[in-house]
């Protein structure tokens, strides 16, 4: 088999005494596009965190094309970081800056291109994501959290990365978008030949994005496959997962009265 | 509990945060001679600290100047010395009051603006998001905000001296009966070079610690609105305090060597 794009191999992470990953493993191979579900408050998050060097993993190694990454600072994490791309959960788009500088701020920063080259391309990109020119002078404060949202992915494929991770990103958009997005990822991923990381709670999202899908459950990924195969997976914690029951092997902690 | 326990540990966490405090501050000078350096940001920042303190610096500075005059006129007239009154009114002013109510005027307006912007970067994901897109937050966000503060506190001194000794002057002439020339002409004889210039270096290291204290405690942030409210309140304060504290020790070492 062909060194996978991106491995988890072991990566274990605690805040204190709550374990959040527990020996996580995850090999994905170079531009396939992988899709892990799991329930609120499962580490998801925190797992690309850890790939990105934001949250540092106690134990365990994070490989990029058979490179071990987990300990990189620097320049050479710099080096690293030129080839990610990241749409964070909550947008966490600058708000110090109008919006296409946002999305021209890898171009501009981290790449060096002039700020007139960059600002075309990121109307450009902006306007794959159903964003006008006009937006792109607004401040992110004017927009709408939907609007942020595909702003904030235009900002992580804007430097067309290697590896592409998407957190939650059709969560609060109306389905019409939400399903624009989708295929703007597999578009995107398909054009740049970019292997692609996300999460997400929606299964019709999932279903579009993935070619494969891995379930995080209690620090670990306890099953993957195919996409093909999730309705088939014979794992119940998956089946609940799916279809969306309270009854099941997963309990939420929650008092139902 | 056992009170010594308390102690110690409330001591073990006072080094433990000195310690941090005092990596952080090298990490910043030390990434002040680092590249890339981000010239529109310190100039943003040198406008909105420098220039934007103007006002409360001088207001500051001139209801000072003005009490200084009436009360050395009251002090010195218990034994017929108020000739003295423009020599202390300047000495007082350029040597201490001068720097250290421009500082803790800076500390107010500048550390808590510092930690609060910074404090809302932190919790809504905007330095993680920045270090992503291959961006170190040290060039970023820290160094532009300590050199201007740096830079800019000098300036305003030299402005509130020049207008702490025009409310001294406008008291000392229109209520208290001085003549306008020798009240100038007492002014300057006896002024040192030193005095200003002693005067502009506190002014400096005021400049230095009060950002660094808003930059800290903003970086550092956690906890949500709550969170960045704390860092605010902790950045005014240890800015105030250690504004004073080091006051004190500049005086001891300036002025007696
Ligand atoms: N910086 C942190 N400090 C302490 N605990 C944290 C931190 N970040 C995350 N956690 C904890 O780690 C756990 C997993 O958080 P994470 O954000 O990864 O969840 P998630 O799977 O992304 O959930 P959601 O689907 O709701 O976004 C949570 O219990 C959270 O409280
Ligand atoms: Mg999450």
């Amino acid at each position: 088999m062909d060194t996978p794009k991106l491995s988890l191999r072991q990566v274990s992470k605690k805040f204190g005494s709550t374990v959040v990953l527990d020996g996580l493993d995850l090999d994905i191979a170079a531009g396939e596009s992988f899709v892990v579900i799991g329930g609120s408050g499962t580490g998801k998050s925190v797992m690309l965190k850890c790939v990105l060097g934001i949250i540092q993993p106690d134990s365990g190694a994070i490989l990029v094309d058979g490179e071990d990454i987990t300990h990189l600072k620097g320049r050479d994490r710099q080096a690293v970081l030129r080839r990610f791309g990241m749409l964070f959960q909550g947008s966490a788009l600058f708000d110090s800056l109008p919006v296409w500088h946002n999305v021209a701020f890898g171009l501009i920063s981290a790449q060096g291109m002039n700020r007139r080259d960059a600002k075309a391309i990121a109307i450009e990109t902006l306007a794959k994501v159903g964003l006008g020119e006009k937006v792109g002078e607004l401040a992110p404060s004017e927009l709408s959290g939907g609007m942020q949202k595909r702003a904030a992915l235009a900002r992580a494929i804007a430097t067309s990365p290697e590896i592409i991770f998407f957190d939650e990103p059709t969560t609060g958009l109306d389905p019409i978008m939400a399903d624009v997005i989708d295929r703007l990822i597999v578009e995107r991923v398909r054009d740049l030949g970019a292997t692609a990381l996300s999460i997400t709670h929606d299964m019709a999202s999932a279903r579009t994005i993935a070619d494969r899908i891995g379930m995080l459950y209690q620090g670990k990924i306890i099953w993957s496959g195919p996409v093909s195969e999730i309705d088939r997976s014979g794992n119940d914690y998956v089946d609940q997962f799916i279809n969306g029951k309270a009854d099941g092997p997963i309990s939420m902690d929650v008092k139902v009265s | 509990m056992n009170p010594l326990a308390v102690i110690g540990r409330t001591t073990l966490g006072f080094f433990a945060e000195a310690g941090r405090l005092g990596l952080f501050a090298g990490h910043a000078v030390y990434s002040i001679f680092v590249p890339p350096f981000y010239f529109r940001l310190l100039l943003r920042q040198l406008i909105s600290v420098g220039y934007f303190s103007l006002p409360v610096v001088g207001l500051t500075a001139v209801f000072t100047g003005a009490v200084l005059a009436q009360q050395i006129y009251i002090g010195t007239g218990r034994f017929n010395a108020e000739s003295t009154v423009p020599t202390i009114v300047v000495f007082g002013i350029t040597r201490e009051l001068g720097p250290v109510l421009a500082g803790l005027m800076v500390a107010g307006r500048v550390s808590a603006a510092m930690a609060a912007e910074l404090g809302t970067m932190r919790v809504t994901e905007q330095i993680d998001a920045l270090i992503t897109l291959a961006t170190n937050p040290f060039n970023y966000l820290i160094v532009p905000r300590v050199l201007a503060a740096t830079l800019m506190m000098p300036l305003l001194v030299l402005v509130s001296d020049v207008i702490g000794v025009m409310g001294g002057y406008l008291v000392s002439t229109q209520v208290l009966g001085f003549n306008e020339g020798t009240y100038l002409q007492n002014t300057v004889d006896f002024l040192e070079a030193s005095d200003v210039i002693s005067g502009l270096i506190k002014a400096a290291v005021f400049g230095f610690v009060l950002s660094i204290m808003g930059c800290y405690h903003g970086f550092k942030s956690g906890g949500g609105a709550q969170g960045v409210g704390r860092a605010t309140t902790n950045a005014v304060v240890s800015a105030s305090i250690l504004i004073l504290a080091t006051n004190y020790v500049m005086t001891s070492v300036i002025f007696t060597s």
